[in-house]
């Protein structure tokens, strides 16, 4: 028996899933956070992101995961949400 | 060979001895035609037929609604119209319990099967999400943990009752959505339920979204109170309940579940929640359940519900929108007319010493008080009547100013004898355990057509 499917409680008046927030039409004026999440070689990609961007004239800031094992700490999530308006995470190898 | 009747389904399992027996008597049938669908649980689609056909009992005969189980060599031989069956094995030997009643086969036919008929939203739960903090993090809970809500769980909560999990129980205040049988069960399973209680939650379920009860009003108020749920009838003792010691407390799973049932449903289907439409100032512990059975083989009176007019054979549940509970003491009564005057003065403070007739209450009394009454030979009406002339007061004692407290009743009332409650606003039970002279208030809300009329209703099957 499977308990990772459940039936939905509620008067389903909600979506299940949160929408994803809409892209902002451009990234003037936007506060830019850069997420390394702590893969190898994340940090030159990113480096190279900011360097372009920052040429542009945008605020960067840059941030990092402990580990990418694991889900980014909840304080790490709470600091990008309240300081940044965008995020660009380095996923990959 | 005289040719059967059309259309016999044979339900068998290999696994069980009578099968094996009936086996070459099954396979004469086959051949002649007699069976014309045959179904074997051993297969899965065996297993599938025998489950939505119902089978308990392997052999089953079936013919439309007609059906024989077991072998008994005259029943076949009526039943398929063919004589001379079985030459040479016993007359008569019981079935065996079909496949689909084996423990842990019951739950997986059920959710294989059975959960399409659920039409409630599947969410699935993220790979890395717990899934007891997954309830608590979508919102779904009372504070307290649930059990997830899966699709067996709910097929066996749905067995609890005969309705359709697609029937509408009621319009769910403050969202008014639709509480079908299936809503309820599921909120039912995170309540923590047992199928037998689904029954009692539907009816309270029902009772509390009807416009005499004003669910949504009483889920909006500042005011303390929140449902109450007193039970009647033979289910209340059937299931468990508990009317008996610490009957208003916790540890009886049915008193604690089917509350919190009733209060899962009002905050899921109905959208319910705390700081939302629900404005309460401070509210009450009874907010997460409060739900009891009446006493009634110790009582010496008739039961509220029979009272309110319903039969001592039906089960009822009585809503009543009440506050927490409080204590009466009175140790030293050893007559009625004594004890009813204990009891007059806790009940004057019910919402305010100088507020009247605006609010009800329920006045549980314990069985050693209950037994003062009953030796002194007082029945209900006759408490219930010295109560009202105990508790109308003078209104130059209730209007605002008097007593130096400035809430009160307008001058208006002044040369008025006012009774603190309505005459059908005082509802009396009997609950609690053998020791202890003591009784207890459930404080009303707003009575009457501007708040809540208590509100009875019979549970169904």
């Amino acid at each position: 028996m499977s308990t990772r499917v459940v039936l939905d409680p509620t008067g389903e008046l909600e979506p299940v899933e949160r929408a994803l927030s809409q892209r902002p039409p451009s990234l003037e004026g936007a506060r830019i956070a850069l997420l390394d999440i702590s893969k190898a070689r994340g940090d030159v990609f990113l480096d190279r992101l900011e360097e372009v961007l920052v040429e542009r004239g945008l605020e960067v800031q840059r941030y990092s995961k402990p580990t990418f094992t694991k889900p980014a700490p909840i304080d790490l999530r709470h600091e990008i949400a309240t300081q940044c308006d965008v995020v660009i995470e380095a996923l990959a190898d | 060979m005289t040719p059967a009747a059309d259309g016999i389904v044979a339900v068998v399992w290999e696994g069980c001895p009578t099968c094996q027996l009936v086996a070459p008597v099954i396979e004469q049938l086959v051949a002649s035609g007699a069976i014309s669908v045959l179904h074997r649980e051993e297969t899965d689609s065996g297993l599938e037929a025998s489950y939505r056909l119902g089978v308990d009992t392997v052999p089953t005969l079936i013919r439309g609604s007609e059906r024989i189980v077991g072998w008994s060599r005259d029943a076949w031989e009526k039943f398929t119209a063919v004589p001379g069956l079985g030459v040479g094995i016993p007359d008569y030997r019981p079935g065996c319990g079909s496949r689909t009643q084996e423990p842990g086969v019951v739950d997986e036919l059920a959710e294989r099967f059975g959960a399409e008929m659920l039409t409630a939203r599947r969410v699935v739960l993220a790979p890395l999400e717990d899934e007891m903090e997954a309830l608590f993090d979508r919102g779904w809970t009372d504070g307290l943990p649930v059990v997830p809500p899966t699709a067996a769980r709910v097929m066996r909560m749905l067995a609890g009752t005969t309705r359709a999990p697609d029937e509408v129980v009621a319009v769910v205040p403050p969202d008014l959505v639709d509480a079908t049988v299936e809503k309820v069960a599921i909120n039912a399973v995170m309540a923590g339920c047992k199928p037998e209680y689904l029954p009692i939650v539907l009816a309270a379920v029902e009772a509390a979204c009807t416009d005499s009860f004003n669910g949504h009003g009483l889920l909006a108020t500042t005011y303390f109170s929140g449902p109450v749920v007193i039970v009647n009838g033979p289910l209340a003792r059937a299931v468990g309940m508990n009317g008996g010691g610490n009957a208003l407390g916790q540890g009886n799973r049915a008193n604690a579940t089917i509350g919190r049932a009733l209060q899962l449903v009002i905050r899921n289907v109905g959208g319910g929640k705390p700081g939302g439409v629900d404005r309460a100032t401070l509210g009450n512990p009874g907010k997460y359940s409060f739900c009891f059975a009446e006493d009634e083989d110790g009582s010496p009176w008739e039961s509220l519900s029979v009272e309110r007019g319903f039969s001592p054979e039906a089960t009822t549940v009585t809503l009543f929108a009440g506050e927490g509970p409080r204590g009466i003491v009175d140790q030293l009564s050893r007559t009625p007319e004594s004890l009813a005057r204990s009891l007059a003065a806790g009940l004057q403070s019910v919402a305010h010493p100088k507020l009247v007739l605006g609010f009800d209450a329920v006045l549980v009394v314990s069985p050693e008080h209950a037994r003062v009454f009953a030796e002194g030979g007082w029945d209900k009406a006759r408490l219930r009547k010295e109560l009202f002339e105990l508790l109308t007061r003078p209104g130059a004692e209730l209007i605002r100013g008097a007593g130096g407290i400035t809430e009160g009743l307008p001058e208006a009332f002044k040369d008025a004898a006012l009774p603190k409650f309505r005459p059908d606003g005082l509802l009396i039970v009997h609950a609690g355990g053998r020791a202890g002279l003591f009784s207890s208030i459930i404080g009303g809300w707003v009575n009457g057509e501007t708040g809540s009329q208590p509100v009875t209703m019979e549970v169904k099957a």
